[in-house]
């Protein structure tokens, strides 16, 4: 395996990003060790099969007795490992804030309201081509510490498995037109313009659904047994 | 194909992502179940909070959310070594994390294997007593130091 070279580029944040204040103290100084690729890269992933997936894991709309508030969306897409495989029956995990931009989470003290109908965490496992599907409600933007006026843009976090170790991929993805996207040092830790538009989802007709909600596509790649390691 | 770049997991993920019996990859009742406990610091040395931490190897595989004092804990078997020491893949997430560590977890009454394994070997000697958990009395003792002084060695 060690003779295959990846023709993809790259396009990982570093460990330390000076604009999102919360790396310095968290990004090692020292270098990570390469490992020759036989030993980690295409080492089994992880067995997350303890992990518990219900059918209405994946409509977030549905998880209480009501309905939360918000612009309701259809959130899909494919996952294919950078070889351009379909990354079949993996895990996907997903969680976000409300409509209004408030996590259930006790550690979220941003004064907007929780939603009682809305908890905000979602899982599937993608199907024989490697699709993804959830129904939930568009999350809102909220103010973070990092700088003076700091407002992260409408996001949702995604955590994927994969067939490999190096696989295992935790991310965030943005809505298209987020006015607050060029101001996010989150996102802007992705080094180059192209690398940050693998991030953002598109907005879809094709997967909206008449009268009833928004579709949204988003596409995920996540590091195939034949890719180098992240520089 | 280009990977989705990786963004941090956040402050907010422990009303999502933990789920029942999430740290014990074997029941504690198990026989041969060794309990694991740690704390993820910072480079001032700070407990980090709002850290999450995965273990796996072969059919086992675990995670905890780490608590105020950055503590962890998880139960497992010694898996079964191939060649060197047995260990335990360790991947850890964090605010500010833009991407997450990939780490190893040895075992301390292994020296002999440990000695030998091919990836301790490539690892700075002084360095590599970070990647090999302590015995502390019941439990193996296993920090993990993002950055600075003992700096927990990191693979990639």
């Amino acid at each position: 395996m060690s003779d295959q070279k990846s023709s993809h580029e790259d396009y990982e944040p570093p460990y330390l990003f000076p604009d999102y204040r919360s790396t310095e103290l968290r990004a090692p100084k020292h270098r990570p060790v390469r490992l020759p690729n036989d030993w980690f890269h295409v080492a089994e992933g992880p067995v997350f099969g303890r992990i518990p997936v219900r059918a209405e894991d994946a409509d977030l709309t549905r998880q209480h007795a009501g309905e939360p508030l918000g612009e309701r969306i259809v959130l899909s897409g494919r996952v294919i490992d950078s070889d351009g495989r379909a990354v079949r029956n993996t895990l996907v995990e997903i969680w976000q804030a409300n409509a209004a931009g408030r996590y259930l989470d006790p550690v979220d003290d941003h004064a907007a309201p929780l939603d009682p109908n809305f908890t905000g965490a979602g899982r599937c496992l993608t199907d024989d081509e490697g699709s993804y599907r959830f129904v939930t409600v568009k999350p809102g933007a909220y103010p973070w510490r990092n700088h003076t006026n700091a407002w992260r843009p409408a996001h949702v976090h995604f955590s994927l498995f994969g067939p490999a170790l190096a696989s295992r991929l935790v991310t965030q993805m943005y809505f298209p037109g987020d006015p607050l996207i060029p101001l996010d040092p989150i996102l802007n830790s992705i080094p180059d313009q192209r690398g940050r538009e693998l991030v953002v989802s598109k907005f879809d007709l094709e997967t909206t659904i008449p009268e009833w909600a928004l579709g949204y596509r988003w596409d995920i790649v996540v590091r195939g047994r034949r890719a180098t390691p992240r520089e | 194909m280009t990977p989705t770049p990786s963004q941090t997991v956040g402050p907010f993920f422990g009303f999502a992502l933990p789920f029942e019996q999430d740290a014990h990859a074997v029941p504690a009742s198990a026989k041969g179940a060794i309990r694991i406990e740690g704390q993820l610091l910072d480079g001032a040395g700070e407990p980090v909070p709002d850290g999450l931490l995965e273990v796996s190897r072969g059919d086992q595989f675990a995670r905890c959310r780490t608590d105020v004092e950055g503590a962890f804990h998880f139960t497992v078997r010694k898996p079964v070594a191939e060649s060197g020491g047995p260990f335990l893949h360790v991947t850890v997430f964090g605010r500010g994390l833009l991407r997450h560590l990939n780490t190893r977890l040895y075992f301390p009454d292994e020296s002999n294997a440990n000695d030998a394994d091919p990836v301790l070997r490539l690892v700075d000697a002084l360095r590599r007593p970070t990647l090999v958990a302590r015995r502390e009395g019941q439990v193996l003792r296993f920090d993990v130091r993002l950055q600075g002084e003992g700096e927990t060695v990191f693979f990639e």
